[in-house]
């Protein structure tokens, strides 16, 4: 079991092209170290998800399908193994 | 000869789509965000080419339709779907601006749009065209349902194959509305934003034209055509407020860029509208923001309201709508569900017009802001209807009495008259 961190296909190309990492639980406690931990890995996507440290606004983040911005602690909502993180662009509204 | 729209060179007016965040110019695709910053993109066009090109004249010179204003919209060559779109009348409500205090008021009634009685119309009409343009074969859609009817009717009207994801909770006529044009519904489990974020995923896995997501760009421009529509229907000139429902928050800001494109053109004055964003208590993110001033809007999770065609709870262009709402002078207001119900039956009984929910919405929303002060009894002001009521029936359906029942007898129908029997009702509904 690890932690899979989701990548988009507009992100790919910035990331080697992967479409997802696996972290071990000590790398992701919480979802704000899995970004990070992500982007160590692929320093590409810095500049695509991040403006001033902090996270783009219309760059959305799942944790096992649900918005961060709902759950308790947000983006320092712990994680555990088996846990999904998807970053999805914020395109829509009907 | 039939013309491929696939097929045709790019129009020389479109000048590309520029991300409203860092405002780089990316060239035509089916793609909604700047890839530097993730922003969303809009359509620009060379302005100087197309000013030269229309003239009052030659819009009025063409069927009353939204295609009469063709330079202004992202299309390379004729439309190819929706063609009888657009061209709504404006009504002069002056039975309802005297009930809710507004000396000079208007309603834009899209709840008559043609083919599926909705504003969405206009938006799917630009989007399938393009959706053609690009070759693409299967287009969908997430949708709370306007859009869902809209999508289906106008991918049949043209064999395109059409995906509608919808929560499963939406009326069973906005479903009914959808299926019986052969589109592929699919009820998802979960509130809007969740299909929405899936249809994401859906549109970056098969690549098909998702109206509202990698097709957004184009879909947007189809609402500017309700504001160059008003602006041409009072007489080229603008109000000094519109009203307008906000669901992901595109509507209003698109009213206003008809409006801006018309004045660039040198078709009427420089606009001095007011704009007023209307959403239903349940589910309130942008006049949320307008009213306590926030810059983002905090996503609401579970929308609670009757008013299902407005519950986004994270609306895309809700920072952009309470943006232009205070920078224009307006303001933003919500209302409960027993507001809406009341003012759906409100705009029915002074002018006879059954709108759906989202115009229970406005019109509630409009009362109330001339409560406040916000919006002056002398001001010229334009409610845009953007649904019809035959969609959200079972909304009012606990408000109306029952038919009374009779036989078929003169003295039984007398006796309804005279008798302190269930009174026949007015042609006015009880003001509150």
């Amino acid at each position: 079991m690890a932690i899979l961190v989701h990548i988009p296909p507009p992100l790919r190309p910035y990331a080697e092209g992967t479409d997802k990492i696996s972290l071990a639980p000590a790398e992701a406690a919480t979802i704000s170290q899995a970004l990070k931990a992500l982007v160590s890995k692929h320093p590409g996507l810095n500049d695509r998800m991040y403006t001033n440290g902090q996270l783009r606004p219309f760059v959305n983040v799942y944790l096992n399908n649900e918005d961060v911005r709902f759950l308790d602690g947000e983006f320092n909502a712990p994680l555990k193994d088996g846990d999904d993180v998807a970053i999805i662009p914020a395109v829509g509204g009907g | 000869m039939t013309i491929n729209p696939a097929s045709l060179p790019q129009s020389q007016l479109v000048a590309g789509m520029k991300c409203r965040v860092c405002g780089k110019q990316w060239p035509v695709s089916t793609t909604n965000f700047c890839e530097d910053d993730f922003g969303p993109l809009e359509v620009d066009y060379h302005y100087d080419k197309i000013k030269p090109l229309v003239s009052r004249q030659l819009f009025e010179s063409r069927p009353n339709n939204m295609w009469r204003w063709k330079e202004f919209l992202p299309l390379n060559g004729e439309p190819t779907v929706g063609l009888h779109v657009g061209g709504t009348p404006l009504v002069r409500a002056t039975r309802l601006g005297k009930a809710i205090g507004i000396d000079n008021l208007w309603i834009k009634n899209d709840a008559v749009n043609y083919p599926t009685l909705s504003f969405k119309d206009r938006v799917v009409a630009v989007a399938l065209s393009k959706a053609m343009e690009f070759g693409l074969k299967t287009v969908g859609c997430a949708s709370t349902g306007n859009l869902a009817n809209s999508v289906a009717a106008n991918a049949a009207s043209v064999g395109l194959k059409s995906y509608i994801l919808v929560p499963s909770d939406l009326e069973r006529a906005k479903i009914l509305g959808t299926t019986i044009y052969g589109a592929n519904v699919i009820a998802v489990r979960g509130t809007y934003d969740e299909v929405n974020r899936l249809c994401t995923q859906i549109a970056f896995h098969h690549g098909w034209g998702f109206v509202n997501i990698n097709l957004r760009p184009f879909y947007a421009e189809g609402s500017k055509t309700m504001g160059y529509e008003i602006a041409q229907q009072l007489g080229w000139r603008t109000p000094k407020n519109v009203v307008s429902p906000m669901a992901g928050g595109a509507l209003i800001g698109k009213i206003c860029k008809g409006f801006n494109e018309l004045a660039n053109a040198g078709l009427i004055e420089i606009p001095n509208t007011s704009y007023f964003g209307a959403q239903a208590s349940g589910c309130n993110p942008i006049s949320g923001s307008v009213k306590e001033n926030r810059e983002r809007h905090k996503p609401v999770r579970k929308p609670d309201t009757i008013c299902k065609s407005l519950a986004i709870g994270d609306p895309a262009d809700g920072y952009f709508a309470a943006k232009l709402i205070r920078e224009s002078g307006g303001w933003a207001e919500d209302v409960p569900d027993t507001e809406i119900r009341e003012c759906m039956a409100l705009l029915a009984g002074t002018e006879g017009i059954f709108a759906e929910t989202a115009g229970g919405v406005t019109v509630a929303v409009a009362r109330k802001l001339v409560l406040q002060g916000k919006i002056k009894k002398n001001e010229e002001t334009v409610l845009c209807i953007t649904g019809n009521g035959l969609k959200t029936q079972d909304a009012v359906a606990e408000i109306l009495p029952a038919p009374a029942l009779i036989n078929p007898q003169l003295q039984e129908f007398q006796a309804l008259l005279t008798d302190g029997a269930p009174p026949v009702r007015q042609t006015e509904p009880a003001l509150a």
